[in-house]
């Protein structure tokens, strides 16, 4: 083999390794250390106890209530499994904060179980539109899952 | 009749070639960029259905993400043209580009931090996203200091290649940290980011992708006129560069 075809080879083999590395790291990073647990994980005691961590999911509609006279607010962070976490916070919510809104909370969870956040950030989706195309996509939406049940 | 598939891999000739080059991407940056930033500013909507004026930094922010990533593969792809066939002028490119992609990332964090900010309600947060970019900044800004560290050019630009290949991994990373195939799986705080699927405005994504173009005639223009400043830098001893030094004076 020639020098040149030496160092041809080296360059394969390295690329190769470079993409096996990247597609192992990403696998762990999939499975293993999670950026926040869902409601479902934390009521299954997954979530580290005495530690702070995050908790991610939805703010269920009707849940968010000022607790008496305080700056303290009480909602509940929800997933699509229906498990709740109620969850207290005490200071200035994100612009976004919304009830059926996704939010990423940091805090602990108390022995009563309820999560007490030390932060809250509100998530936004990827969806780029106008309000009023959204409510006309929305629309168009439920009207075509309404006609689909009713000719069933 | 054959073609000689080296003939601008030597720093003589490429020279010229880059300098008629620079105009032309210059104009497509400028045309590109203002014609980008109308649309973004004049034909979108002010808000959207849950952010306000401030997603906007959309389209600086994407075109600066993408370019940080782009570049990265660039520059170690040279980096792996140069210890495979070992062309100086393979490594002066890779080098020429590590720059413009470290400013790239400096301005995707950066407009991502104000962004963050006003909608999520954090500057930064260690997101798989946020902490795999900042990662590849830490990159770009050991390819240089490894580069500058070492005297001897040649053994600067083999070691700072090698270390261009080997943080190659954190691009698929940056890209998989959110948009994996189960988005169950990718608990981040950073939204996914596939453009189009009908989840975008037209016009926001037209205005976004002319920008992301602008960004990319730009790299074009810096990294060309920065091969050749190392070029003159590194062949001032040469014979041509006198010459052609001669004949402007």
């Amino acid at each position: 083999m020639k020098p040149r075809h030496k160092r041809i080879v080296f360059a394969v083999i390295a690329v190769v390794a470079i993409g096996i590395a990247a597609k192992l790291i990403i696998a762990s990073i999939d499975k293993g250390s999670s950026y926040f647990y869902s409601p479902m994980k934390v009521l299954a005691g997954e979530a580290p106890k005495d530690q702070v961590f995050r908790i991610g999911g939805l703010v269920k509609v009707g849940s968010m209530q000022r607790i008496g006279k305080t700056l303290t607010v009480e909602f509940i962070i929800t997933d699509d499994q229906s498990a709740e976490i109620t969850t207290h916070y005490t200071g200035i919510l994100p612009d976004l904060f919304k009830e059926g809104q996704g939010v990423v909370a940091k805090g602990r969870l108390r022995d009563d179980g309820i999560f007490n956040a030390e932060e809250v950030l509100a998530k936004h989706d990827e969806k780029y539109l106008a309000p009023e195309v959204k409510d006309a996509l929305e629309e168009a939406h439920n009207e075509a899952t309404n006609k689909k049940e009713k000719s069933q | 009749m054959s073609i000689n598939w080296f003939k601008y891999s030597s720093p003589t000739t490429f020279y010229p070639l880059a300098g008629k080059m620079i105009p032309f991407f210059g104009w497509l940056t400028a045309l590109l960029t203002i014609g980008g930033l109308y649309w973004g500013f004049f034909e979108t909507p002010d808000t959207l259905s849950d952010q306000k004026e401030y997603y906007r930094i959309i389209y600086i922010h994407v075109g600066a993400a993408w370019m940080s990533m782009w570049l990265y593969i660039m520059m170690a792809a040279w980096a792996l043209a140069g210890l495979v066939f070992q062309t100086r002028l393979s490594y002066m490119i890779a080098s020429a580009i590590a720059p413009t992609g470290a400013i790239a990332t400096f301005l995707a964090l950066w407009t991502g931090a104000f962004w963050g900010k006003t909608s999520w309600g954090t500057w930064w947060d260690w997101d798989p996203r946020m902490t795999s970019e900042l990662i590849l900044l830490f990159l770009y800004m050991g390819y240089m200091a490894l580069q500058s560290a070492i005297d001897d050019p040649r053994r600067a630009d083999r070691a700072a290649a090698l270390l261009a290949l080997v943080g190659l991994v954190c691009v698929p990373i940056i890209f998989w940290s959110i948009n994996c195939p189960n988005p169950n799986e990718c608990a981040a705080l950073h939204q996914t980011s596939k453009p189009g699927g009908g989840n975008m405005d037209p016009n926001i994504l037209i205005a976004m992708l002319v920008v992301a173009l602008a960004f990319w005639m730009y790299s074009f223009v810096a990294v060309l006129m920065r091969v050749r400043n190392i070029i003159l830098e590194r062949e001032r001893h040469t014979t041509w560069v006198n010459e052609m030094l001669e004949d402007k004076q």
